[in-house]
């Protein structure tokens, strides 16, 4: 019997995405549990699994497609030898995608259609919106989720939605370019990421009110305590590890942030949030991006844990294979451009979070110690705050315990 | 020396004033009320509490006569017209001394005497407060919430004269029931008076000069309020224009005007209800950055003035000068000063009722006035005649009407008349405040048997057909 594969939603939230390939062609054999497709979300690349056996009779929907709505039929299969229907005639099958949130697994042999794939979200955050704010959005075509509402607690209410601009919420914006790009120019047309990218950090900038505070920070006792904790490493294996000064620098801020509290922290109206675990989001950047995965409880782990589990994250952020919990939330961001040689800069914060720190290059520098001249590798590191959460005090006192850390490091290992 | 100084002062005790201070209190401000005469202001004691327990009375009065279409039969009803006044007047004292006691409670100071603005000192406004005797006493506070209210609009040659021609504080205190009565004006305080008058058993005419009854009703229901009015023997007389009043010691002969023909109608009182005018006199606005439109002051949607700390809510602010209206911007613009975050109101949320015989609920949009806006409608219209408890009750005459904005779904009005319809409209405004849409509402189980289910089959009307009409 054919069975229609459906777009599946790889995340509660998800109402579309980008199917970037197709791992099997027309024709091919499925087995259970082999990768048919790979859709891309806006942050992250997940594979489809089939949970139903049979031959891929019909692609519907080719690969590199933006904007499928989630449930829309991507492909059918067949029973060897069978026809292969049109589309809209047929079952559509139970889906399994290699998504948290998704259905843990309806049994690889429930039968067709018991599942519907849509429906799995058992950890989505809800959308509170009016009924009659959630029909205008639908018909207008407007994203909710993208929707800040004014009613009693956040509600989304018809003004918020009448309100809504419908370029900055369409769920399914038109592709072509309103301006004709100059003969030089070429369009690139906005990856799913660009445009989370985009209103992400447009509604951060303009939202949150910004200030920065900077410090040097001496990096030398670190850089050889570093040398001295690689040495003890075995030369390969399971438990080998190779530290780098960033894995040091993610543990000194988780310190620093149980040492001022107040900094790991989010704004809400009615109250502010104090988050007890430091959940550190690290700014990784990869080809069509940033994303920034989330090294959680940094300040329970080891310097060894954080090494081998960040350089998991960051394997698996580059290869588009994160799990949206593995990079949605974290209560604070650290964004490190020292291998770029940069001298200072400043970051612009992820939200909800109330703080990011932009690390620079360290380089050797003359200092004065005391009366004398000395060389020291100095780093600048730079705090972006929201300005609603913490106060130019509290900024300067985390700065001051995050210098304290780096230029003590023992703390990080004890 | 008693304390002077409050975060809040609240100029009028009524249901805007006392609220906001009461609100003040429970957010842990300091307020204080200054009221001239009466806590509870018009509403608890010449407006809405008192005309309800005399219509009361008229209800009661009308079941007595009509005790044979249940199966009864009496001899001798008669009443005892002072004493129904006089319970009127019970149930006013009983709540104003209950607003007495809830400002107690939040210790709330109240200050007897007018209340005017009188200037800064600092970064405080002052207000004097003028007893009708003694010395009048000065108070600071940083915010000064005006709620003075409201009183009756006098046209010319129709001023109350207290004795033959009657505002509705004589109207709510006669001292016997007039045998032939005029009312001038339709809208809610006329109605009810027509109606408890009627009832009680005088002969009434009803003057309006629009082209209807309840003019900021919905059609429909202007015309079938008329109707019953008509049915119980009121008089009445629609693009109406009164002539000069012609006044011996005993009795008023009004020369009435419709379609340029002159009907002379000799009564014994003539109850004047032509509207309300704000008291924005004699609260010290003048010299100051409020600006007031002919007799209200003017507010933004969060009831603050042109003048930094100082707001006006209710009657005084404006139209619909409606007691509900007046608690709700009391307890908006108490939490706003105390830094919550609040939501201006929807006078198109706001419901209005009426309590003649029947009673007239409403909210939002009439079918015209959603057309006008650009609505494309949906209406749906449920009569009670076809719901079981209305006639269980013996109440058939009513029905239930609701507008439908096509395009989305949202419940843009509804306009009830009938028994019990007062209390049911709140259905309507809390779908209206929810959105709601038809879909919820006709997913909305409502008890049988009831009344109310006919605000269901009015939904359904709407849409695929009411199940029982």
């Amino acid at each position: 019997m054919a069975i229609e594969v459906l777009m599946p939603a790889l995340s509660p939230t998800m109402t579309e995405g980008t199917l970037a390939r197709w791992v099997k062609a027309e024709g091919d054999k499925i087995a259970i549990g082999d990768v048919i497709a790979e859709i891309e979300t806006d942050k992250a690349t997940m594979e489809v699994e089939a949970v139903e056996e049979g031959i891929l009779g019909r692609i519907l929907v080719p690969e590199g497609t933006q904007e499928v709505a989630v449930n829309t039929p991507i492909g059918i299969l067949v029973a060897e030898g069978e026809s292969v229907p049109e589309a809209g005639a047929v079952k559509p099958q139970a889906q399994k995608a290699e998504a948290p949130a998704a259905q843990p697994a309806a049994t690889p042999a429930a039968p067709a259609a018991s599942a519907a794939p849509a429906a799995a979200a058992p950890t989505g955050k809800r959308i509170i919106a009016s009924p009659l704010a959630k029909r205008i959005a639908s018909q207008k075509g407007l994203d909710l989720s993208r929707i800040k509402g004014t009613g009693p607690h956040g509600r989304i209410i018809r003004r918020d939605v009448e309100n809504a601009s419908v370029q900055a919420t369409a769920v399914a914006p038109a592709v072509t370019a309103a301006v004709a790009p100059a003969p030089a120019s070429r369009s690139v047309p906005h990856s799913s990421m660009r445009k989370v990218i985009a209103r992400r950090l447009s509604e951060a900038k303009s939202t949150i009110p910004h200030f920065y505070v900077s410090v040097d920070v001496e990096l030398d006792a670190l850089l050889a305590l570093r040398t001295q904790l690689n040495a003890t490493s075995p030369a390969e294996g399971p438990d080998a590890f190779k530290l780098s000064v960033n894995d040091m620098l993610v543990k000194a801020a988780a310190i620093a942030l149980k040492r001022v509290p107040n900094v790991n922290a989010s704004f809400t109206d009615e109250a502010m949030i104090l988050h007890e675990s430091a959940d550190i989001s690290i700014a990784v950047s990869i080809p069509d991006g940033l994303i920034t995965p989330i090294l959680k409880h940094a300040e329970r782990k080891s310097l060894k844990e954080i090494s081998q589990e960040t350089k998991d994250l960051v394997k698996r952020a580059r290869a588009g294979k994160l799990k949206p919990e593995e990079f949605q939330g974290g209560t604070f961001s650290i964004s490190n451009m020292g291998m770029y040689g940069v001298r200072d800069f400043s970051a612009i914060i992820n939200p909800p979070q109330a703080a990011i720190l932009a690390i620079a290059a360290g380089k050797k520098q003359p200092v004065v110690k005391g009366n004398e001249l000395a060389i020291a590798t100095v780093m600048t590191v730079t705090l972006s705050v929201d300005h609603r959460v913490v106060d130019g005090a509290v900024a300067a006192e985390w700065l001051s315990a995050f210098r304290s850390v780096v230029e003590s490091p023992l703390t990080l290992v004890v | 020396m008693s304390k002077t100084d409050f975060d809040i002062i609240v100029v009028g005790g009524g249901p805007g004033g006392y609220v906001a201070a009461l609100r003040a209190a429970q957010l842990g401000l300091s307020a204080a009320v200054v009221e001239a005469r009466h806590l509870g202001g018009i509403c608890l004691n010449w407006g809405c509490i008192p005309t309800k327990a005399l219509l009361r009375a008229s209800e009661i009065n009308h079941l007595l006569h009509d005790l044979g279409s249940y199966g009864f039969s009496a001899e001798k009803v008669s009443f005892d017209f002072p004493k129904i006044i006089a319970r009127s007047r019970a149930v006013s004292k009983q709540l104003s001394s209950g607003v007495a006691h809830l400002l107690k409670k939040a210790k709330v100071p109240v200050f007897e005497g007018y209340g005017k603005l009188d200037g800064v000192t600092g970064s405080k406004r002052k207000v004097l407060v003028t007893p009708e005797k003694g010395d009048a006493v000065s108070l600071t506070a940083k915010h000064v919430i005006l709620a003075t209210g409201a009183r009756a609009r006098t046209l010319p040659g129709l001023e109350p004269d207290g004795k033959l021609v009657w505002s509705y504080r004589e109207a709510l205190v006669p001292d016997a029931l007039p045998r032939r009565l005029l009312v001038i004006g339709s809208g809610a305080i006329g109605s009810e008076f027509a109606s408890f008058y009627r009832n009680m058993g005088s002969e009434v005419t009803l003057v309006e000069v629009a082209p209807r009854i309840l003019p900021v009703e919905d059609e429909d229901i202007s015309a079938l309020a008329r109707k019953a009015f008509e049915k119980q023997g009121i008089r009445v007389l629609t693009s109406a224009k009164i002539g000069a009043l012609r006044k011996t010691d005993t009795d008023v002969t009004v020369p009435v005007e419709v379609n340029g023909k002159t009907e002379e109608f000799t009564v014994d009182r003539v109850i004047s209800a032509v509207g309300i005018v704000g008291n924005i006199e004699n609260i010290g606005l003048e010299g100051t950055k409020i600006k007031t439109d002919r007799t209200h002051v003017v507010t933004d949607a969060l009831c603050r003035t042109g003048e930094p700390g100082v707001y006006a809510i209710g009657d005084l602010a404006g139209a619909p000068w409606l007691a509900h209206k007046a608690s709700h911007e009391a307890v908006m613009c108490v939490e706003a000063i105390a830094g919550k975050t609040v939501h201006p109101i929807d006078p198109t949320k706001i419901p209005g009722c009426t309590y003649c015989r029947p009673q007239i609920a409403s909210v939002g949009y009439t079918e015209a006035r959603a057309k006008e806006a650009g609505y494309t409608v949906r209406v749906g219209k449920f009569p009670l005649v076809a719901n079981g408890k209305a006639l269980a009750m013996g109440e058939p005459d009513g029905l239930v009407k609701t507008v439908f904005d096509a395009a989305t779904g949202e419940l843009l009005g509804a306009h009830m008349i009938g028994a019990e319809v007062t209390e049911m409209i709140q259905g309507y405004v809390i779908a209206r405040t929810g959105e709601l849409t038809e879909a919820e509402l006709a997913e909305t189980i409502f008890p049988h048997p009831t009344i109310s289910e006919s605000m269901h089959e009015a939904v359904l009307a709407a849409y695929d057909g009411a199940l029982h009409f």
